[in-house]
């Protein structure tokens, strides 16, 4: 995805900042989960010092009435062990998912009062995987690799003290391989944060295709074009592959490096120990403790590996999650919003207005002027692609002018409250979007009274289906409203689905719609059944419909004629058939010319 | 079947009697927002014989999966052996350097430990080397596994018929391919060399440990015996909490994927509230879910630990008066210990990976039963090939369809038709009359019930899909539109398509003129959903498309139903030219098209009502009167 790599790639510590926001308000649970890690990795520690006792004292010494003692204590430092891991992950279970549910939620949140513009640009599937996958490696950063990452890399450091402890010049061993150790490894991650990014993006493009497969797959089937999208998807899993493998060499160049280093210190060590032994300046018991000391230590140094990798992971999930969050909201409520008339009577203005879509210099809208009386039916016709459907888009503020404004009631559409505006404006899109929910959430959206089943609002809901013609069918299917209806319809026809988008617009009685070629998929009966139920309804709101039918735009009072970006006409229809040669080449259809012929 | 999970989470009601009571779920925490469906396969209680039927079918997926790379496998194996095996002769060697060299050093002779030291030097560097090209050979078999799984689950998803799309949300597809796959991804990444690792060494240092003395190797062993019951306790009890995630983690893609498609629905209906509600009702499942995937795993984990320290305690006391009998050397105690060290102490981490595993078996369960699902629309075991050129003879013969997943409710009870090669037939009659689904019985989107549909003679179900796509297209209402460029799109219909074919398809249409007019012409991108193109723009691609495709069969459903007029008129008379010489079936509302049909079939429930020439019908009485005076009372 381009606009991700556009991105400079930040230090993963600095990435990994911006987590703090939700890691603070656990940060007690995971502090004390940190403590009980590293008390837990230090009465482990404390296990092999014990046995150099046992070999010194009771062993060597032949002394054997200590020898329970320090047994207990070995076990006591065992159980207390044991504890504390299982009191470390049981506090970090919480919070590390909540962490990344609080993400999650406030992502969604976001996306949602994002500006459509925002979302024509982005593909959903690169949403997606920052609202799964990357939250998913957030979490298991903070309750596993984040951790470890500080408590191992403390336990390294206190064994490395507790080797000085037992013998300076053994200590000297491990800090001098230590240095070039730190130094690989930090090179390697470098390497490996890259291939970390470069792989989530991957992952996203290919979400992208997966959603684009299945919501397609009609078109797909119907031109025997799955296999071409499948070749398509190989192609881009085998990309993802290949970074995977990358990620995969440089962790296993990690691996080496950080197993290597350890087992030739401890070759030192034995070399330099017995050397001390058998000058005596050493005991075999500090020989023996040193050596199980610094086992003790290879598994927190291995693991530093793969725990570098995971934040490097983590820092790149962060980044990804936070060039979402931090993209500003364009249409949002004004500072100190005007409040509506009440009553809305519904008069509704456009003066002057412009509209380019964002990263394009070609305006659709240059200078649209159009006054919609309240209680009026404004019909709105063109040619395809003259503009219609971006103009009502104007209205309810899924997009804001480029220049001019929208007025409704005199007051510019962005001086109002949004929840306010879309209160008072309802739309019907021309392509009707079902969610897989029952018919009475689908027509009821937003309005949280619709959707309780029973009840009131329920009759509400039924007369919304009523007005658009779709109660009989809703009535027939097996649950009735409570039938939950797929995104795909569940073989709803288009012309039922567009019922109900109408019915979705006019549940509550907005005093403004928005009504986009509301009839487009109809058939003659159900249309003329819609139209004299639009006729009720269109009696006492403002309404702009976009209609390219005859028999749409005899439902309106007056007609405005859209054309190379402006409004080049106004008046009714007969007006318009009667001085607008263009109009009249525009909504008299086939067939009238047929039926001039034929009849 | 009764449909809800509603109980199943813990919820306080349950979905499937969400339409008999008058309950006060409208919140979003009771999931009666969801609605009732015939079937709901996303449950995530399982009786157990469903449980060891989906374990078997995963447990065979990936048998199938690993299959074709035995090889790597026995090699990476092989490293991972031969690593543990120089692992475990470290504590040996140091054993000898303590027990022989040392003393041996005492009195001058220098070599033993020299020996001892070097060989330990000498597994360092070969456990290094071991280990990185392990990480290597099993890393690519891992992801070959992934590229493999993600071919299967992605061709399978598209081999699938459209019934199953229509009632298995696109949300669904897409968590089992991205989140399910990611969780085998985790698995492979974090989990499998750890769990290689743990068994190899516990095979191998069992054996050491006996070598090195039979008496503590019982107590060690006699340890392993709460392991193995503690992991099975963990394996039940952590199966159904992941098996939960799985479940609540597709539900939540759903709801996220549908959002974002809809997004100026939602915004314009003021759902951002409603739709967060539910978001965090379905987060929180999620979560919950995974919590207590967590906590069982911490007491795992603790109790593995308290075992494995226990031991430690026996062996070090049992060893140390052994030791002190002279039953056993100093040096093999301390190699004891290191080995038992060795074993227990990635365990923290082991677990860790045990927990991918049961995760990625979760996962696996969901997807090995997409990929189990009967494509429903089978490729013929022995095609039978279409004459060539196709002529486009199509016959209905006794043809009688109901839905699989409604069986008792009959579409189109039982009826025949035969549809000579070229000729136009226009399909009319009210909403739900049947008319796309005796077209989508024609494009084989659905087999009959009973019946044959043949083209050329040749029953569908005998011909591959290639083949079938070749000589026949249906276009919807609904014009998809892929990311990429308009040409890329417009190429679906023939990707071999040079440009100047797909132009002149274009112009076929009358799409040129808007194509050209976008700011980069041909190359512009369409973005999302093709968001910036009007739905009449987009309907004219999808016509583009056919033009393109050149089919001998073409079948129209509503797919010019968003163009404006003059558009429609350019388009119907490109379809005349375009359509001749070509069987067709139109769906259409509007007059204008039915009168260049050759023959109108008028249904009404299912059932073909009339059928003859435009002009017979005009002439009679019936429905299609009775339509065309409703189309003449709807003009002016």
């Amino acid at each position: 995805m381009s606009i991700d790599k556009l991105q400079p790639r930040r230090a993963t510590l600095g990435a990994l900042r911006r987590l703090s926001p939700y890691v603070a308000p656990h940060r007690v649970a995971l502090i004390g989960s940190g403590v009980a890690a590293l008390v837990a990795t230090l009465a482990g520690l404390a296990v092999p010092l014990i046995t150099r006792e046992i070999v010194d004292g009771p062993i060597g010494g032949g002394d054997l009435s200590q020898l329970p003692w320090l047994v207990l204590g070995v076990l006591a430092f065992g159980l207390v062990e044991a504890g504390l891991i299982l009191v470390r992950r049981i506090l970090v279970a919480g919070p590390s998912n909540r962490i990344e549910t609080a993400m999650r939620a406030d992502l969604f949140a976001h996306l949602q009062r994002l500006p459509v513009a925002f979302h024509d640009r982005w593909a959903s599937g690169q949403l997606l995987s920052r609202a799964t996958s990357d939250l998913t490696t957030i979490r298991w950063f903070v309750a596993f690799s984040g951790i470890f990452l500080v408590v191992n890399g403390l336990t390294v450091v206190v064994g490395i003290g507790v080797l000085v402890w037992l013998s300076p010049w053994l200590g000297l061993v491990v800090a001098v391989v230590a240095v070039p150790l730190a130094a690989l490894t930090l090179i390697l991650e470098r390497t490996f944060s890259r291939a970390a990014r470069s792989a989530q993006d991957q992952a996203g493009d290919l979400a992208t295709l997966v959603e684009e497969s299945a919501l397609g797959i009609r078109v797909l089937k119907s031109l025997g074009r799955g296999r071409t999208l499948t070749a398509r998807f190989l192609a881009d899993a085998r990309e993802l592959r290949g970074t995977e493998l990358v990620k995969v060499r440089i962790l296993a160049a990690l691996w080496a490096v950080l197993v290597m280093l350890p087992e030739i210190a401890l070759t030192v060590i034995l070399g330099v120990g017995a050397y001390g032994v058998t000058q005596g300046t050493l005991t075999l018991g500090t020989l023996v403790g040193a050596i199980t000391v610094l086992t003790y230590l290879f598994w927190p140094i291995a693991s530093i590996g793969w725990l570098l990798a995971e934040a490097s992971n983590a820092a790149a999930a962060t980044t990804r999650y936070w060039e979402v969050r931090d993209i500003v909201p364009t249409v949002v409520d004004p500072p100190s919003p005007r409040s509506p008339t009440r009553p809305v009577r519904g008069e509704l203005v456009l003066r002057g207005v412009r509209f380019a879509y964002p990263g394009s210099d070609r305006e659709i809208l240059s200078g649209v002027d159009l006054a919609v009386r309240p209680g009026e039916t404004m019909a709105l016709v063109g040619a395809t692609g003259s503009g219609k459907t971006t103009l009502t888009a104007l209205v309810p503020r899924l997009y804001d002018v480029t220049g001019g404004e929208v007025l409704l009631d005199g007051v510019d559409v962005r001086s109002l409250r949004l929840a306010d505006l879309r209160t008072a404006v309802a739309v019907a899109f021309e392509d009707p979007v079902l969610i897989s929910a029952s018919v009475r959430e689908n027509v009821a959206l937003g309005v949280p009274d619709g959707a309780r089943p029973g009840g009131r609002a329920d009759a509400a809901v039924w007369e919304a289906l009523r007005i658009a013609s779709a109660e009989g069918f809703v009535a027939a299917l097996p649950w009735g409203l409570d039938t939950r209806i797929g995104e795909q319809g569940m073989s709803l026809s288009g012309g039922q689905r567009q019922r109900l988008a109408l019915a979705r617009a006019v549940l509550g009685h907005p005093p403004v719609l928005v009504l986009d070629d509301p009839l487009s998929a109809l058939d003659v009966h159900t249309e003329a059944q819609v139209e004299a139920a639009l006729r009720r309804v269109l009696g006492g709101v403002t309404a702009l419909v976009v209609a390219h039918r005859p028999s749409t735009v005899q439902l309106a009072d007056r007609v405005a004629m859209l054309a190379g970006g402006r409004i080049v006409a106004v008046g009714t229809h007969s007006e318009l058939l009667a001085t607008h040669p263009d109009y009249r080449t525009l909504v008299s259809s086939l067939d009238d010319q047929r039926e001039g012929v034929g009849a | 079947m009764s449909t809800d999970r509603g109980t199943a989470g813990g919820t306080t009601e349950t979905g499937s009697n969400a339409n008999t009571d008058a309950n006060t779920g409208g919140d979003t925490g009771s999931e009666a927002w969801r609605g009732v469906a015939v079937e709901d396969d996303d449950v995530d209680v399982v009786s157990s014989s469903t449980g060891v039927r989906l374990q078997r079918r995963a447990r065979a997926l990936v048998g199938e999966l690993v299959t074709p790379h035995r090889r790597s496998v026995v090699l990476a194996v092989v490293l991972l052996v031969l690593d543990n095996a120089v692992m475990l002769a470290g504590p040996l060697l140091v054993a000898r350097a303590i027990d022989v060299g040392v003393p041996a050093a005492i009195e001058g002779r220098l070599a033993p430990l020299a020996w001892a030291i070097a060989g330990y030097a000498a597994t360092g560097l070969a456990s290094a080397g071991l280990r990185a090209s392990f990480l290597v050979v099993s890393g690519r078999v891992g992801q070959d596994l992934l590229l493999d799984l993600r071919r299967r689950v992605f061709a399978h998803g598209q081999r699938l018929s459209l019934d199953f799309h229509e009632s298995f949300t696109s949300g669904r597809l897409i968590a089992r391919l991205t989140s399910d796959v990611e969780a085998l991804n985790d698995l492979l990444e974090k989990g499998l060399d750890g769990l290689l690792g743990a068994l190899l060494s516990l095979v191998g240092i069992s054996v050491l440990l006996f070598v090195l003395d039979p008496v503590l190797a019982g107590i060690v062993l006699a340890g392993f015996v709460p392991l193995l019951f503690l992991t099975r306790w963990f394996q039940r009890s952590s199966r159904a909490s992941y098996r939960r995630t799985r479940t609540t983690v597709a539900r939540l893609i759903v709801h996220f994927v549908e959002t974002m498609n809809g997004i100026r629905a939602v915004q314009a209906f003021r759902r951002e509230e409603r739709s967060e509600a539910i978001m965090d009702g379905l987060g929180t499942a999620y979560r919950d879910a995974n919590i207590e995937a967590f906590v069982t795993v911490a007491w795992y984990v603790g109790w593995l630990r308290t075992v494995g320290n226990t031991t430690l305690a026996v062996v070090l006391l049992v060893g140390a008066l052994r030791v002190a009998d002279g039953a056993l050397a100093l040096g093999s105690l301390t190699a004891f210990l290191l080995y038992l060290r060795r074993f227990y102490d990635p365990l923290d981490e082991l677990a860790q990976f045990f927990n991918a595993y049961q995760s990625a078996a979760a996962a696996l369960e969901k997807i090995a039963s997409v990929l189990d699902t009967p494509p429903g629309v089978e490729e013929p075991l022995t095609p039978v090939a279409l004459p060539s050129p196709v002529r486009g003879t199509l016959e209905f013969d006794r043809v009688h369809f109901a839905y699989r997943r409604a069986a008792d409710r009959t579409v189109l009870p039982e009826f025949s038709l035969h549809v000579p090669a070229g000729q136009t037939i226009a399909l009319v009659g009210a909403t739900g009359a049947g008319k796309s689904t005796l077209a989508k019985l024609a494009a084989r989107f659905y087999d009959p019930t009973s019946g044959t549909v043949a083209l050329d003679r040749v029953d569908l179900r005998d011909v591959t899909d290639a083949d079938l796509r070749t000589a026949l297209v249906m276009i919807t209402q609904e014009a998809f539109l892929f990311s990429g460029s308009v040409a890329d799109n417009i190429a679906m219909g023939r990707p071999s398509a040079s440009r100047a074919a797909i132009v002149a398809a274009a112009d076929a249409v009358g799409a040129r003129e808007f194509v050209e007019s976008l700011p980069e012409g041909f190359d512009t991108d369409v973005r999302k959903r093709g968001g910036r193109l009007s739905a009449g723009q987009r309907q004219l691609v999808s016509l583009a498309r056919v033009v393109l495709a050149d089919p001998a069969v073409v079948l129209l459903d509503e797919a010019t139903s968003s163009l404006d007029l003059p558009s429609e008129r350019a388009v119907q008379a490109a379809l005349e030219t375009v359509l001749a010489g070509r069987t067709a079936l139109i769906i259409a509302h509007r007059l204008s098209t039915v009168l260049i049909a050759d023959r109108v079939l008028v249904m009404a429930e299912g059932r073909i009502v009339q059928d003859g020439s435009p002009t017979q019908l005009l002439a009679g009485v019936g429905e299609f009167a009775d339509l065309h005076a409703a189309w003449r009372s709807s003009l002016v």
